[in-house]
């Protein structure tokens, strides 16, 4: 039609085709927002010259969902299940986050044993979660196998998740002033021999596939190599920034809850590429076993929440037989804790990165202001510079090595 | 410190440091929960976190976040969450501004705040001069209005479905089956916003006694002295308090008989007159 109209015009000339080829255009693709290495609703408008990217262009948002908003009509014990569902692979890093920020703006004591499973089952998201990373990554760059074996695992820990907490995705587990209920002991017993025999079995079987393969390193290596200068200004965290060399750990560097009593490795990358960053998380899910394990060898008895009645809703059983604890109840349940004016911004080291909640809090039961900072912001926005150069094929290998996910992106 | 929220180190006299460093560009330091913020001059932005970056050693910019305080005279106010790495410490930059008025971008310093700014711009409709590619980010394309402020509603404006007539998604109206609850649970006692149900009425005049008060006297016979220094008379039918003659009637036979259960159905003769209902 245009060439069509172009000739109407005089403004090319069929006759002379010389005319009309002196100016090669680059190429724009769309990838996505439906493709399956996009891992979710992610639309890349790319510039290509010929199979180069010469820019590329994340539309992010197609999953926005006004999560933030929501909070802001909802309590604070109601906000708690909207953070399962930003970052729907690891769910119970996103709520450590919004816990540690209430009680912090509360300055809640946790006990001792709550902090453990918090840790506990903190690390075991970490592990479920690197295992779909890995897994899809893999497949990204054409090996179907190690991806099936991961899944065995990842049903594992959402089994696992689901005798702990009734939901294998969507656990709402973490509460504020502890966790939702204790874990039975045969639960504890069960994921200590998966962690000794199962999951490294499993696990280094899979990756005994990967690791030394010559096609996954001919795709991996030296694929988008990110300075450590680069990592820094780009907001990088998490395993990206690790990838590029610098060890930063949350958990190590701040730990929160008992992290500072757990003994464990932070790997970081040498050459600053996407293999560096598969091999950063491959060694993680190691360090979270032996952080499991820690935490099953030294967690004491004793209760799991706060008794703190004005914030932590006391069980049912002591509901039907105390009335101050039915009127507890009933108060918590609907017209929620009240926080004291202020405002935090906490950050842990989800699976992804860091994941930052800034609270603010007008004195009211409901949050004045709830700011999510998604893992994946600024690394999806760092897209632009990874790619410049790089093949189109290569796109894939560095989503993959990105880790993303779009329910914590968009919001 | 009771919580267990990350325990980020204490830098003996570091609020001191930073506000040396920040001079006159400092407006305001805020100590709360651990947490420093640090309020500067907006038009000084840029300068102050250059400053911070190179002098202060916070090398990473992790986070802006809008929020919306529609009482104050500049109600937005950015917040920059900058990180140490070297130093391990966090801290909290924070400008105000409103609708018209831009903001020092930041892009220059680092290229992450590229799509933070997005993100505040599309959220609350700050203006960052010197972003040159300020683009809505999270919401639809061709999205209006600014969702985050406190003045948009949580339903939002449009809805969109999928249209089998036009075989392509049309946007609507809002419409919802059921309204939007809000509930509040601020103590009555406590400073709520609202007249509690009942107590609309309690700035009115008091309004004609409930039907079930007792009928006055019978003027007819005073039982004791008139009280006041006017004695009582009666000139017209309303001073008599009688009223209606159906009350009169009532008072009558009060008069003799107190109250008789059948009264109350008596509807020819009683409560029920054509006159009493205009």
């Amino acid at each position: 039609m245009a060439d069509y109209l172009d000739e109407l015009d005089h403004r090319t000339d069929a006759a002379d085709p010389a005319y009309g080829d002196t100016e090669i255009q680059n190429y724009t693709i769309n990838f996505g927002p439906q493709h399956p290495a996009a891992h979710g609703v992610l639309r890349l408008v790319m510039e290509l010259e010929g199979e180069i990217v010469e820019r590329c262009d994340p539309h992010v948002g197609l999953l926005h969902r006004g999560t933030e908003k929501l909070i802001e009509y909802k309590t604070y014990l109601q906000a708690l299940p909207y953070f399962d569902r930003l970052d729907y692979c690891s769910p119970l890093g996103m709520e450590h986050s919004y816990v540690l920020a209430v009680e912090k703006l509360l300055n809640l004591e946790v006990p001792l044993r709550a902090q453990y499973l918090r840790v506990f089952f903190a690390e075991l998201t970490r592990i479920c979660n690197h295992m779909l990373n890995l897994g899809s990554h893999v497949m990204d760059v054409g090996a179907m196998t190690p991806n099936l074996w991961l899944f065995e695992i990842r049903e594992d820990c959402l089994n696992f998740f689901e005798r702990a907490s009734g939901a294998r995705m969507h656990s709402a587990y973490f509460r504020p002033g502890g966790v939702h209920q204790d874990v039975p002991l045969k639960l504890l017993t069960d994921i200590a021999d998966w962690l000794d025999t199962r999951l490294p079995r499993l696990f280094e079987d899979a990756m005994s596939l990967v690791v030394d393969n010559r096609i996954f390193k001919q795709r991996n290596v030296d694929i988008a190599v990110v300075s450590k200068e680069d990592a820094l200004k780009w907001g990088f965290s998490g395993p990206m920034i690790r990838g590029s060399g610098i060890p930063w750990d949350i958990r190590k560097a701040q730990p929160y809850d008992v992290y500072d009593r757990m003994d464990f490795d932070v790997p970081v990358g040498t050459n600053f590429d996407c293999y560096d960053r598969f091999m950063v998380r491959v060694e993680e899910v190691r360090q979270s076993a032996r952080i499991m394990k820690q935490c099953l060898n030294e967690m004491p008895e004793g209760p799991i929440a706060s008794f703190d009645r004005k914030v932590v809703p006391p069980k049912r059983g002591e509901m039907k037989r105390s009335m101050e604890a039915l009127i507890h109840h009933f108060k918590l349940y609907t017209e929620g804790f009240h926080v004291p004016a202020g405002e935090v911004y906490v950050a842990t080291e989800s699976p992804k990165g860091e994941f930052g909640v800034y609270l603010v809090a007008d004195g009211s039961n409901k949050p004045y202001r709830c700011k999510i900072r998604p893992t994946a912001f600024s690394h999806l926005q760092a897209m632009d510079f990874m790619m410049k150069g790089h093949m189109l094929a290569d796109t894939t290998a560095v989503l993959g090595a990105m880790d993303i996910v779009f329910g914590e992106c968009d919001r | 410190m009771a919580h267990s929220a990350p325990r980020i180190a204490t830098i003996d006299g570091i609020a001191d440091e930073i506000a040396a460093l920040l001079g006159s560009m400092l407006v305001e330091t805020v100590d709360h929960a651990d947490e420093l913020s640090f309020t500067v001059v907006r038009e000084e932005l840029a300068n102050a976190m250059v400053t911070l970056r190179d002098m202060g050693h916070y090398q990473q910019l992790m986070e802006i976040a809008g929020v919306d305080y529609p009482d104050r005279a500049e109600r937005f106010e950015v917040c920059y969450h900058l990180l140490s790495v070297t130093r391990n410490h966090r801290i909290r930059v924070k400008v105000s501004t409103d609708e018209n008025m831009p903001v020092p971008t930041v892009t220059h310093i680092w290229p992450v705040a590229g799509w933070l700014e997005r993100e505040v711009f599309d959220m609350y409709g700050v203006v960052f001069e010197g972003n040159t590619d300020l683009r809505r980010i999270l919401t639809d394309y061709g999205f209006r209005g600014h969702p985050q402020r406190k003045d948009f509603p949580l339903t939002g404006y449009v809805e969109l479905r999928y249209s089998e007539e036009d075989k392509r998604v049309v946007y609507e109206p809002v419409r919802l089956a059921q309204d939007f609850r809000s509930f509040d649970f601020m103590s009555p006692w406590e400073g709520a916003q609202y007249v509690l149900p009942g107590d609309e009425k309690a700035g009115q005049a008091p309004g004609a006694p409930t039907p079930a008060a007792a009928p006055p006297p019978p003027p007819s016979a005073p039982k004791g002295e008139a009280k006041g220094d006017t004695p009582k008379t009666t000139e017209s039918k309303s001073d008599t308090g009688a009223g209606e003659p159906a009350n009169a009637k009532a008072a009558a036979k009060s008069e003799d008989a107190p109250v008789k259960p059948e009264e109350h159905t008596d509807e020819g003769e009683g409560a029920a007159k054509p006159e009493d209902k205009a």
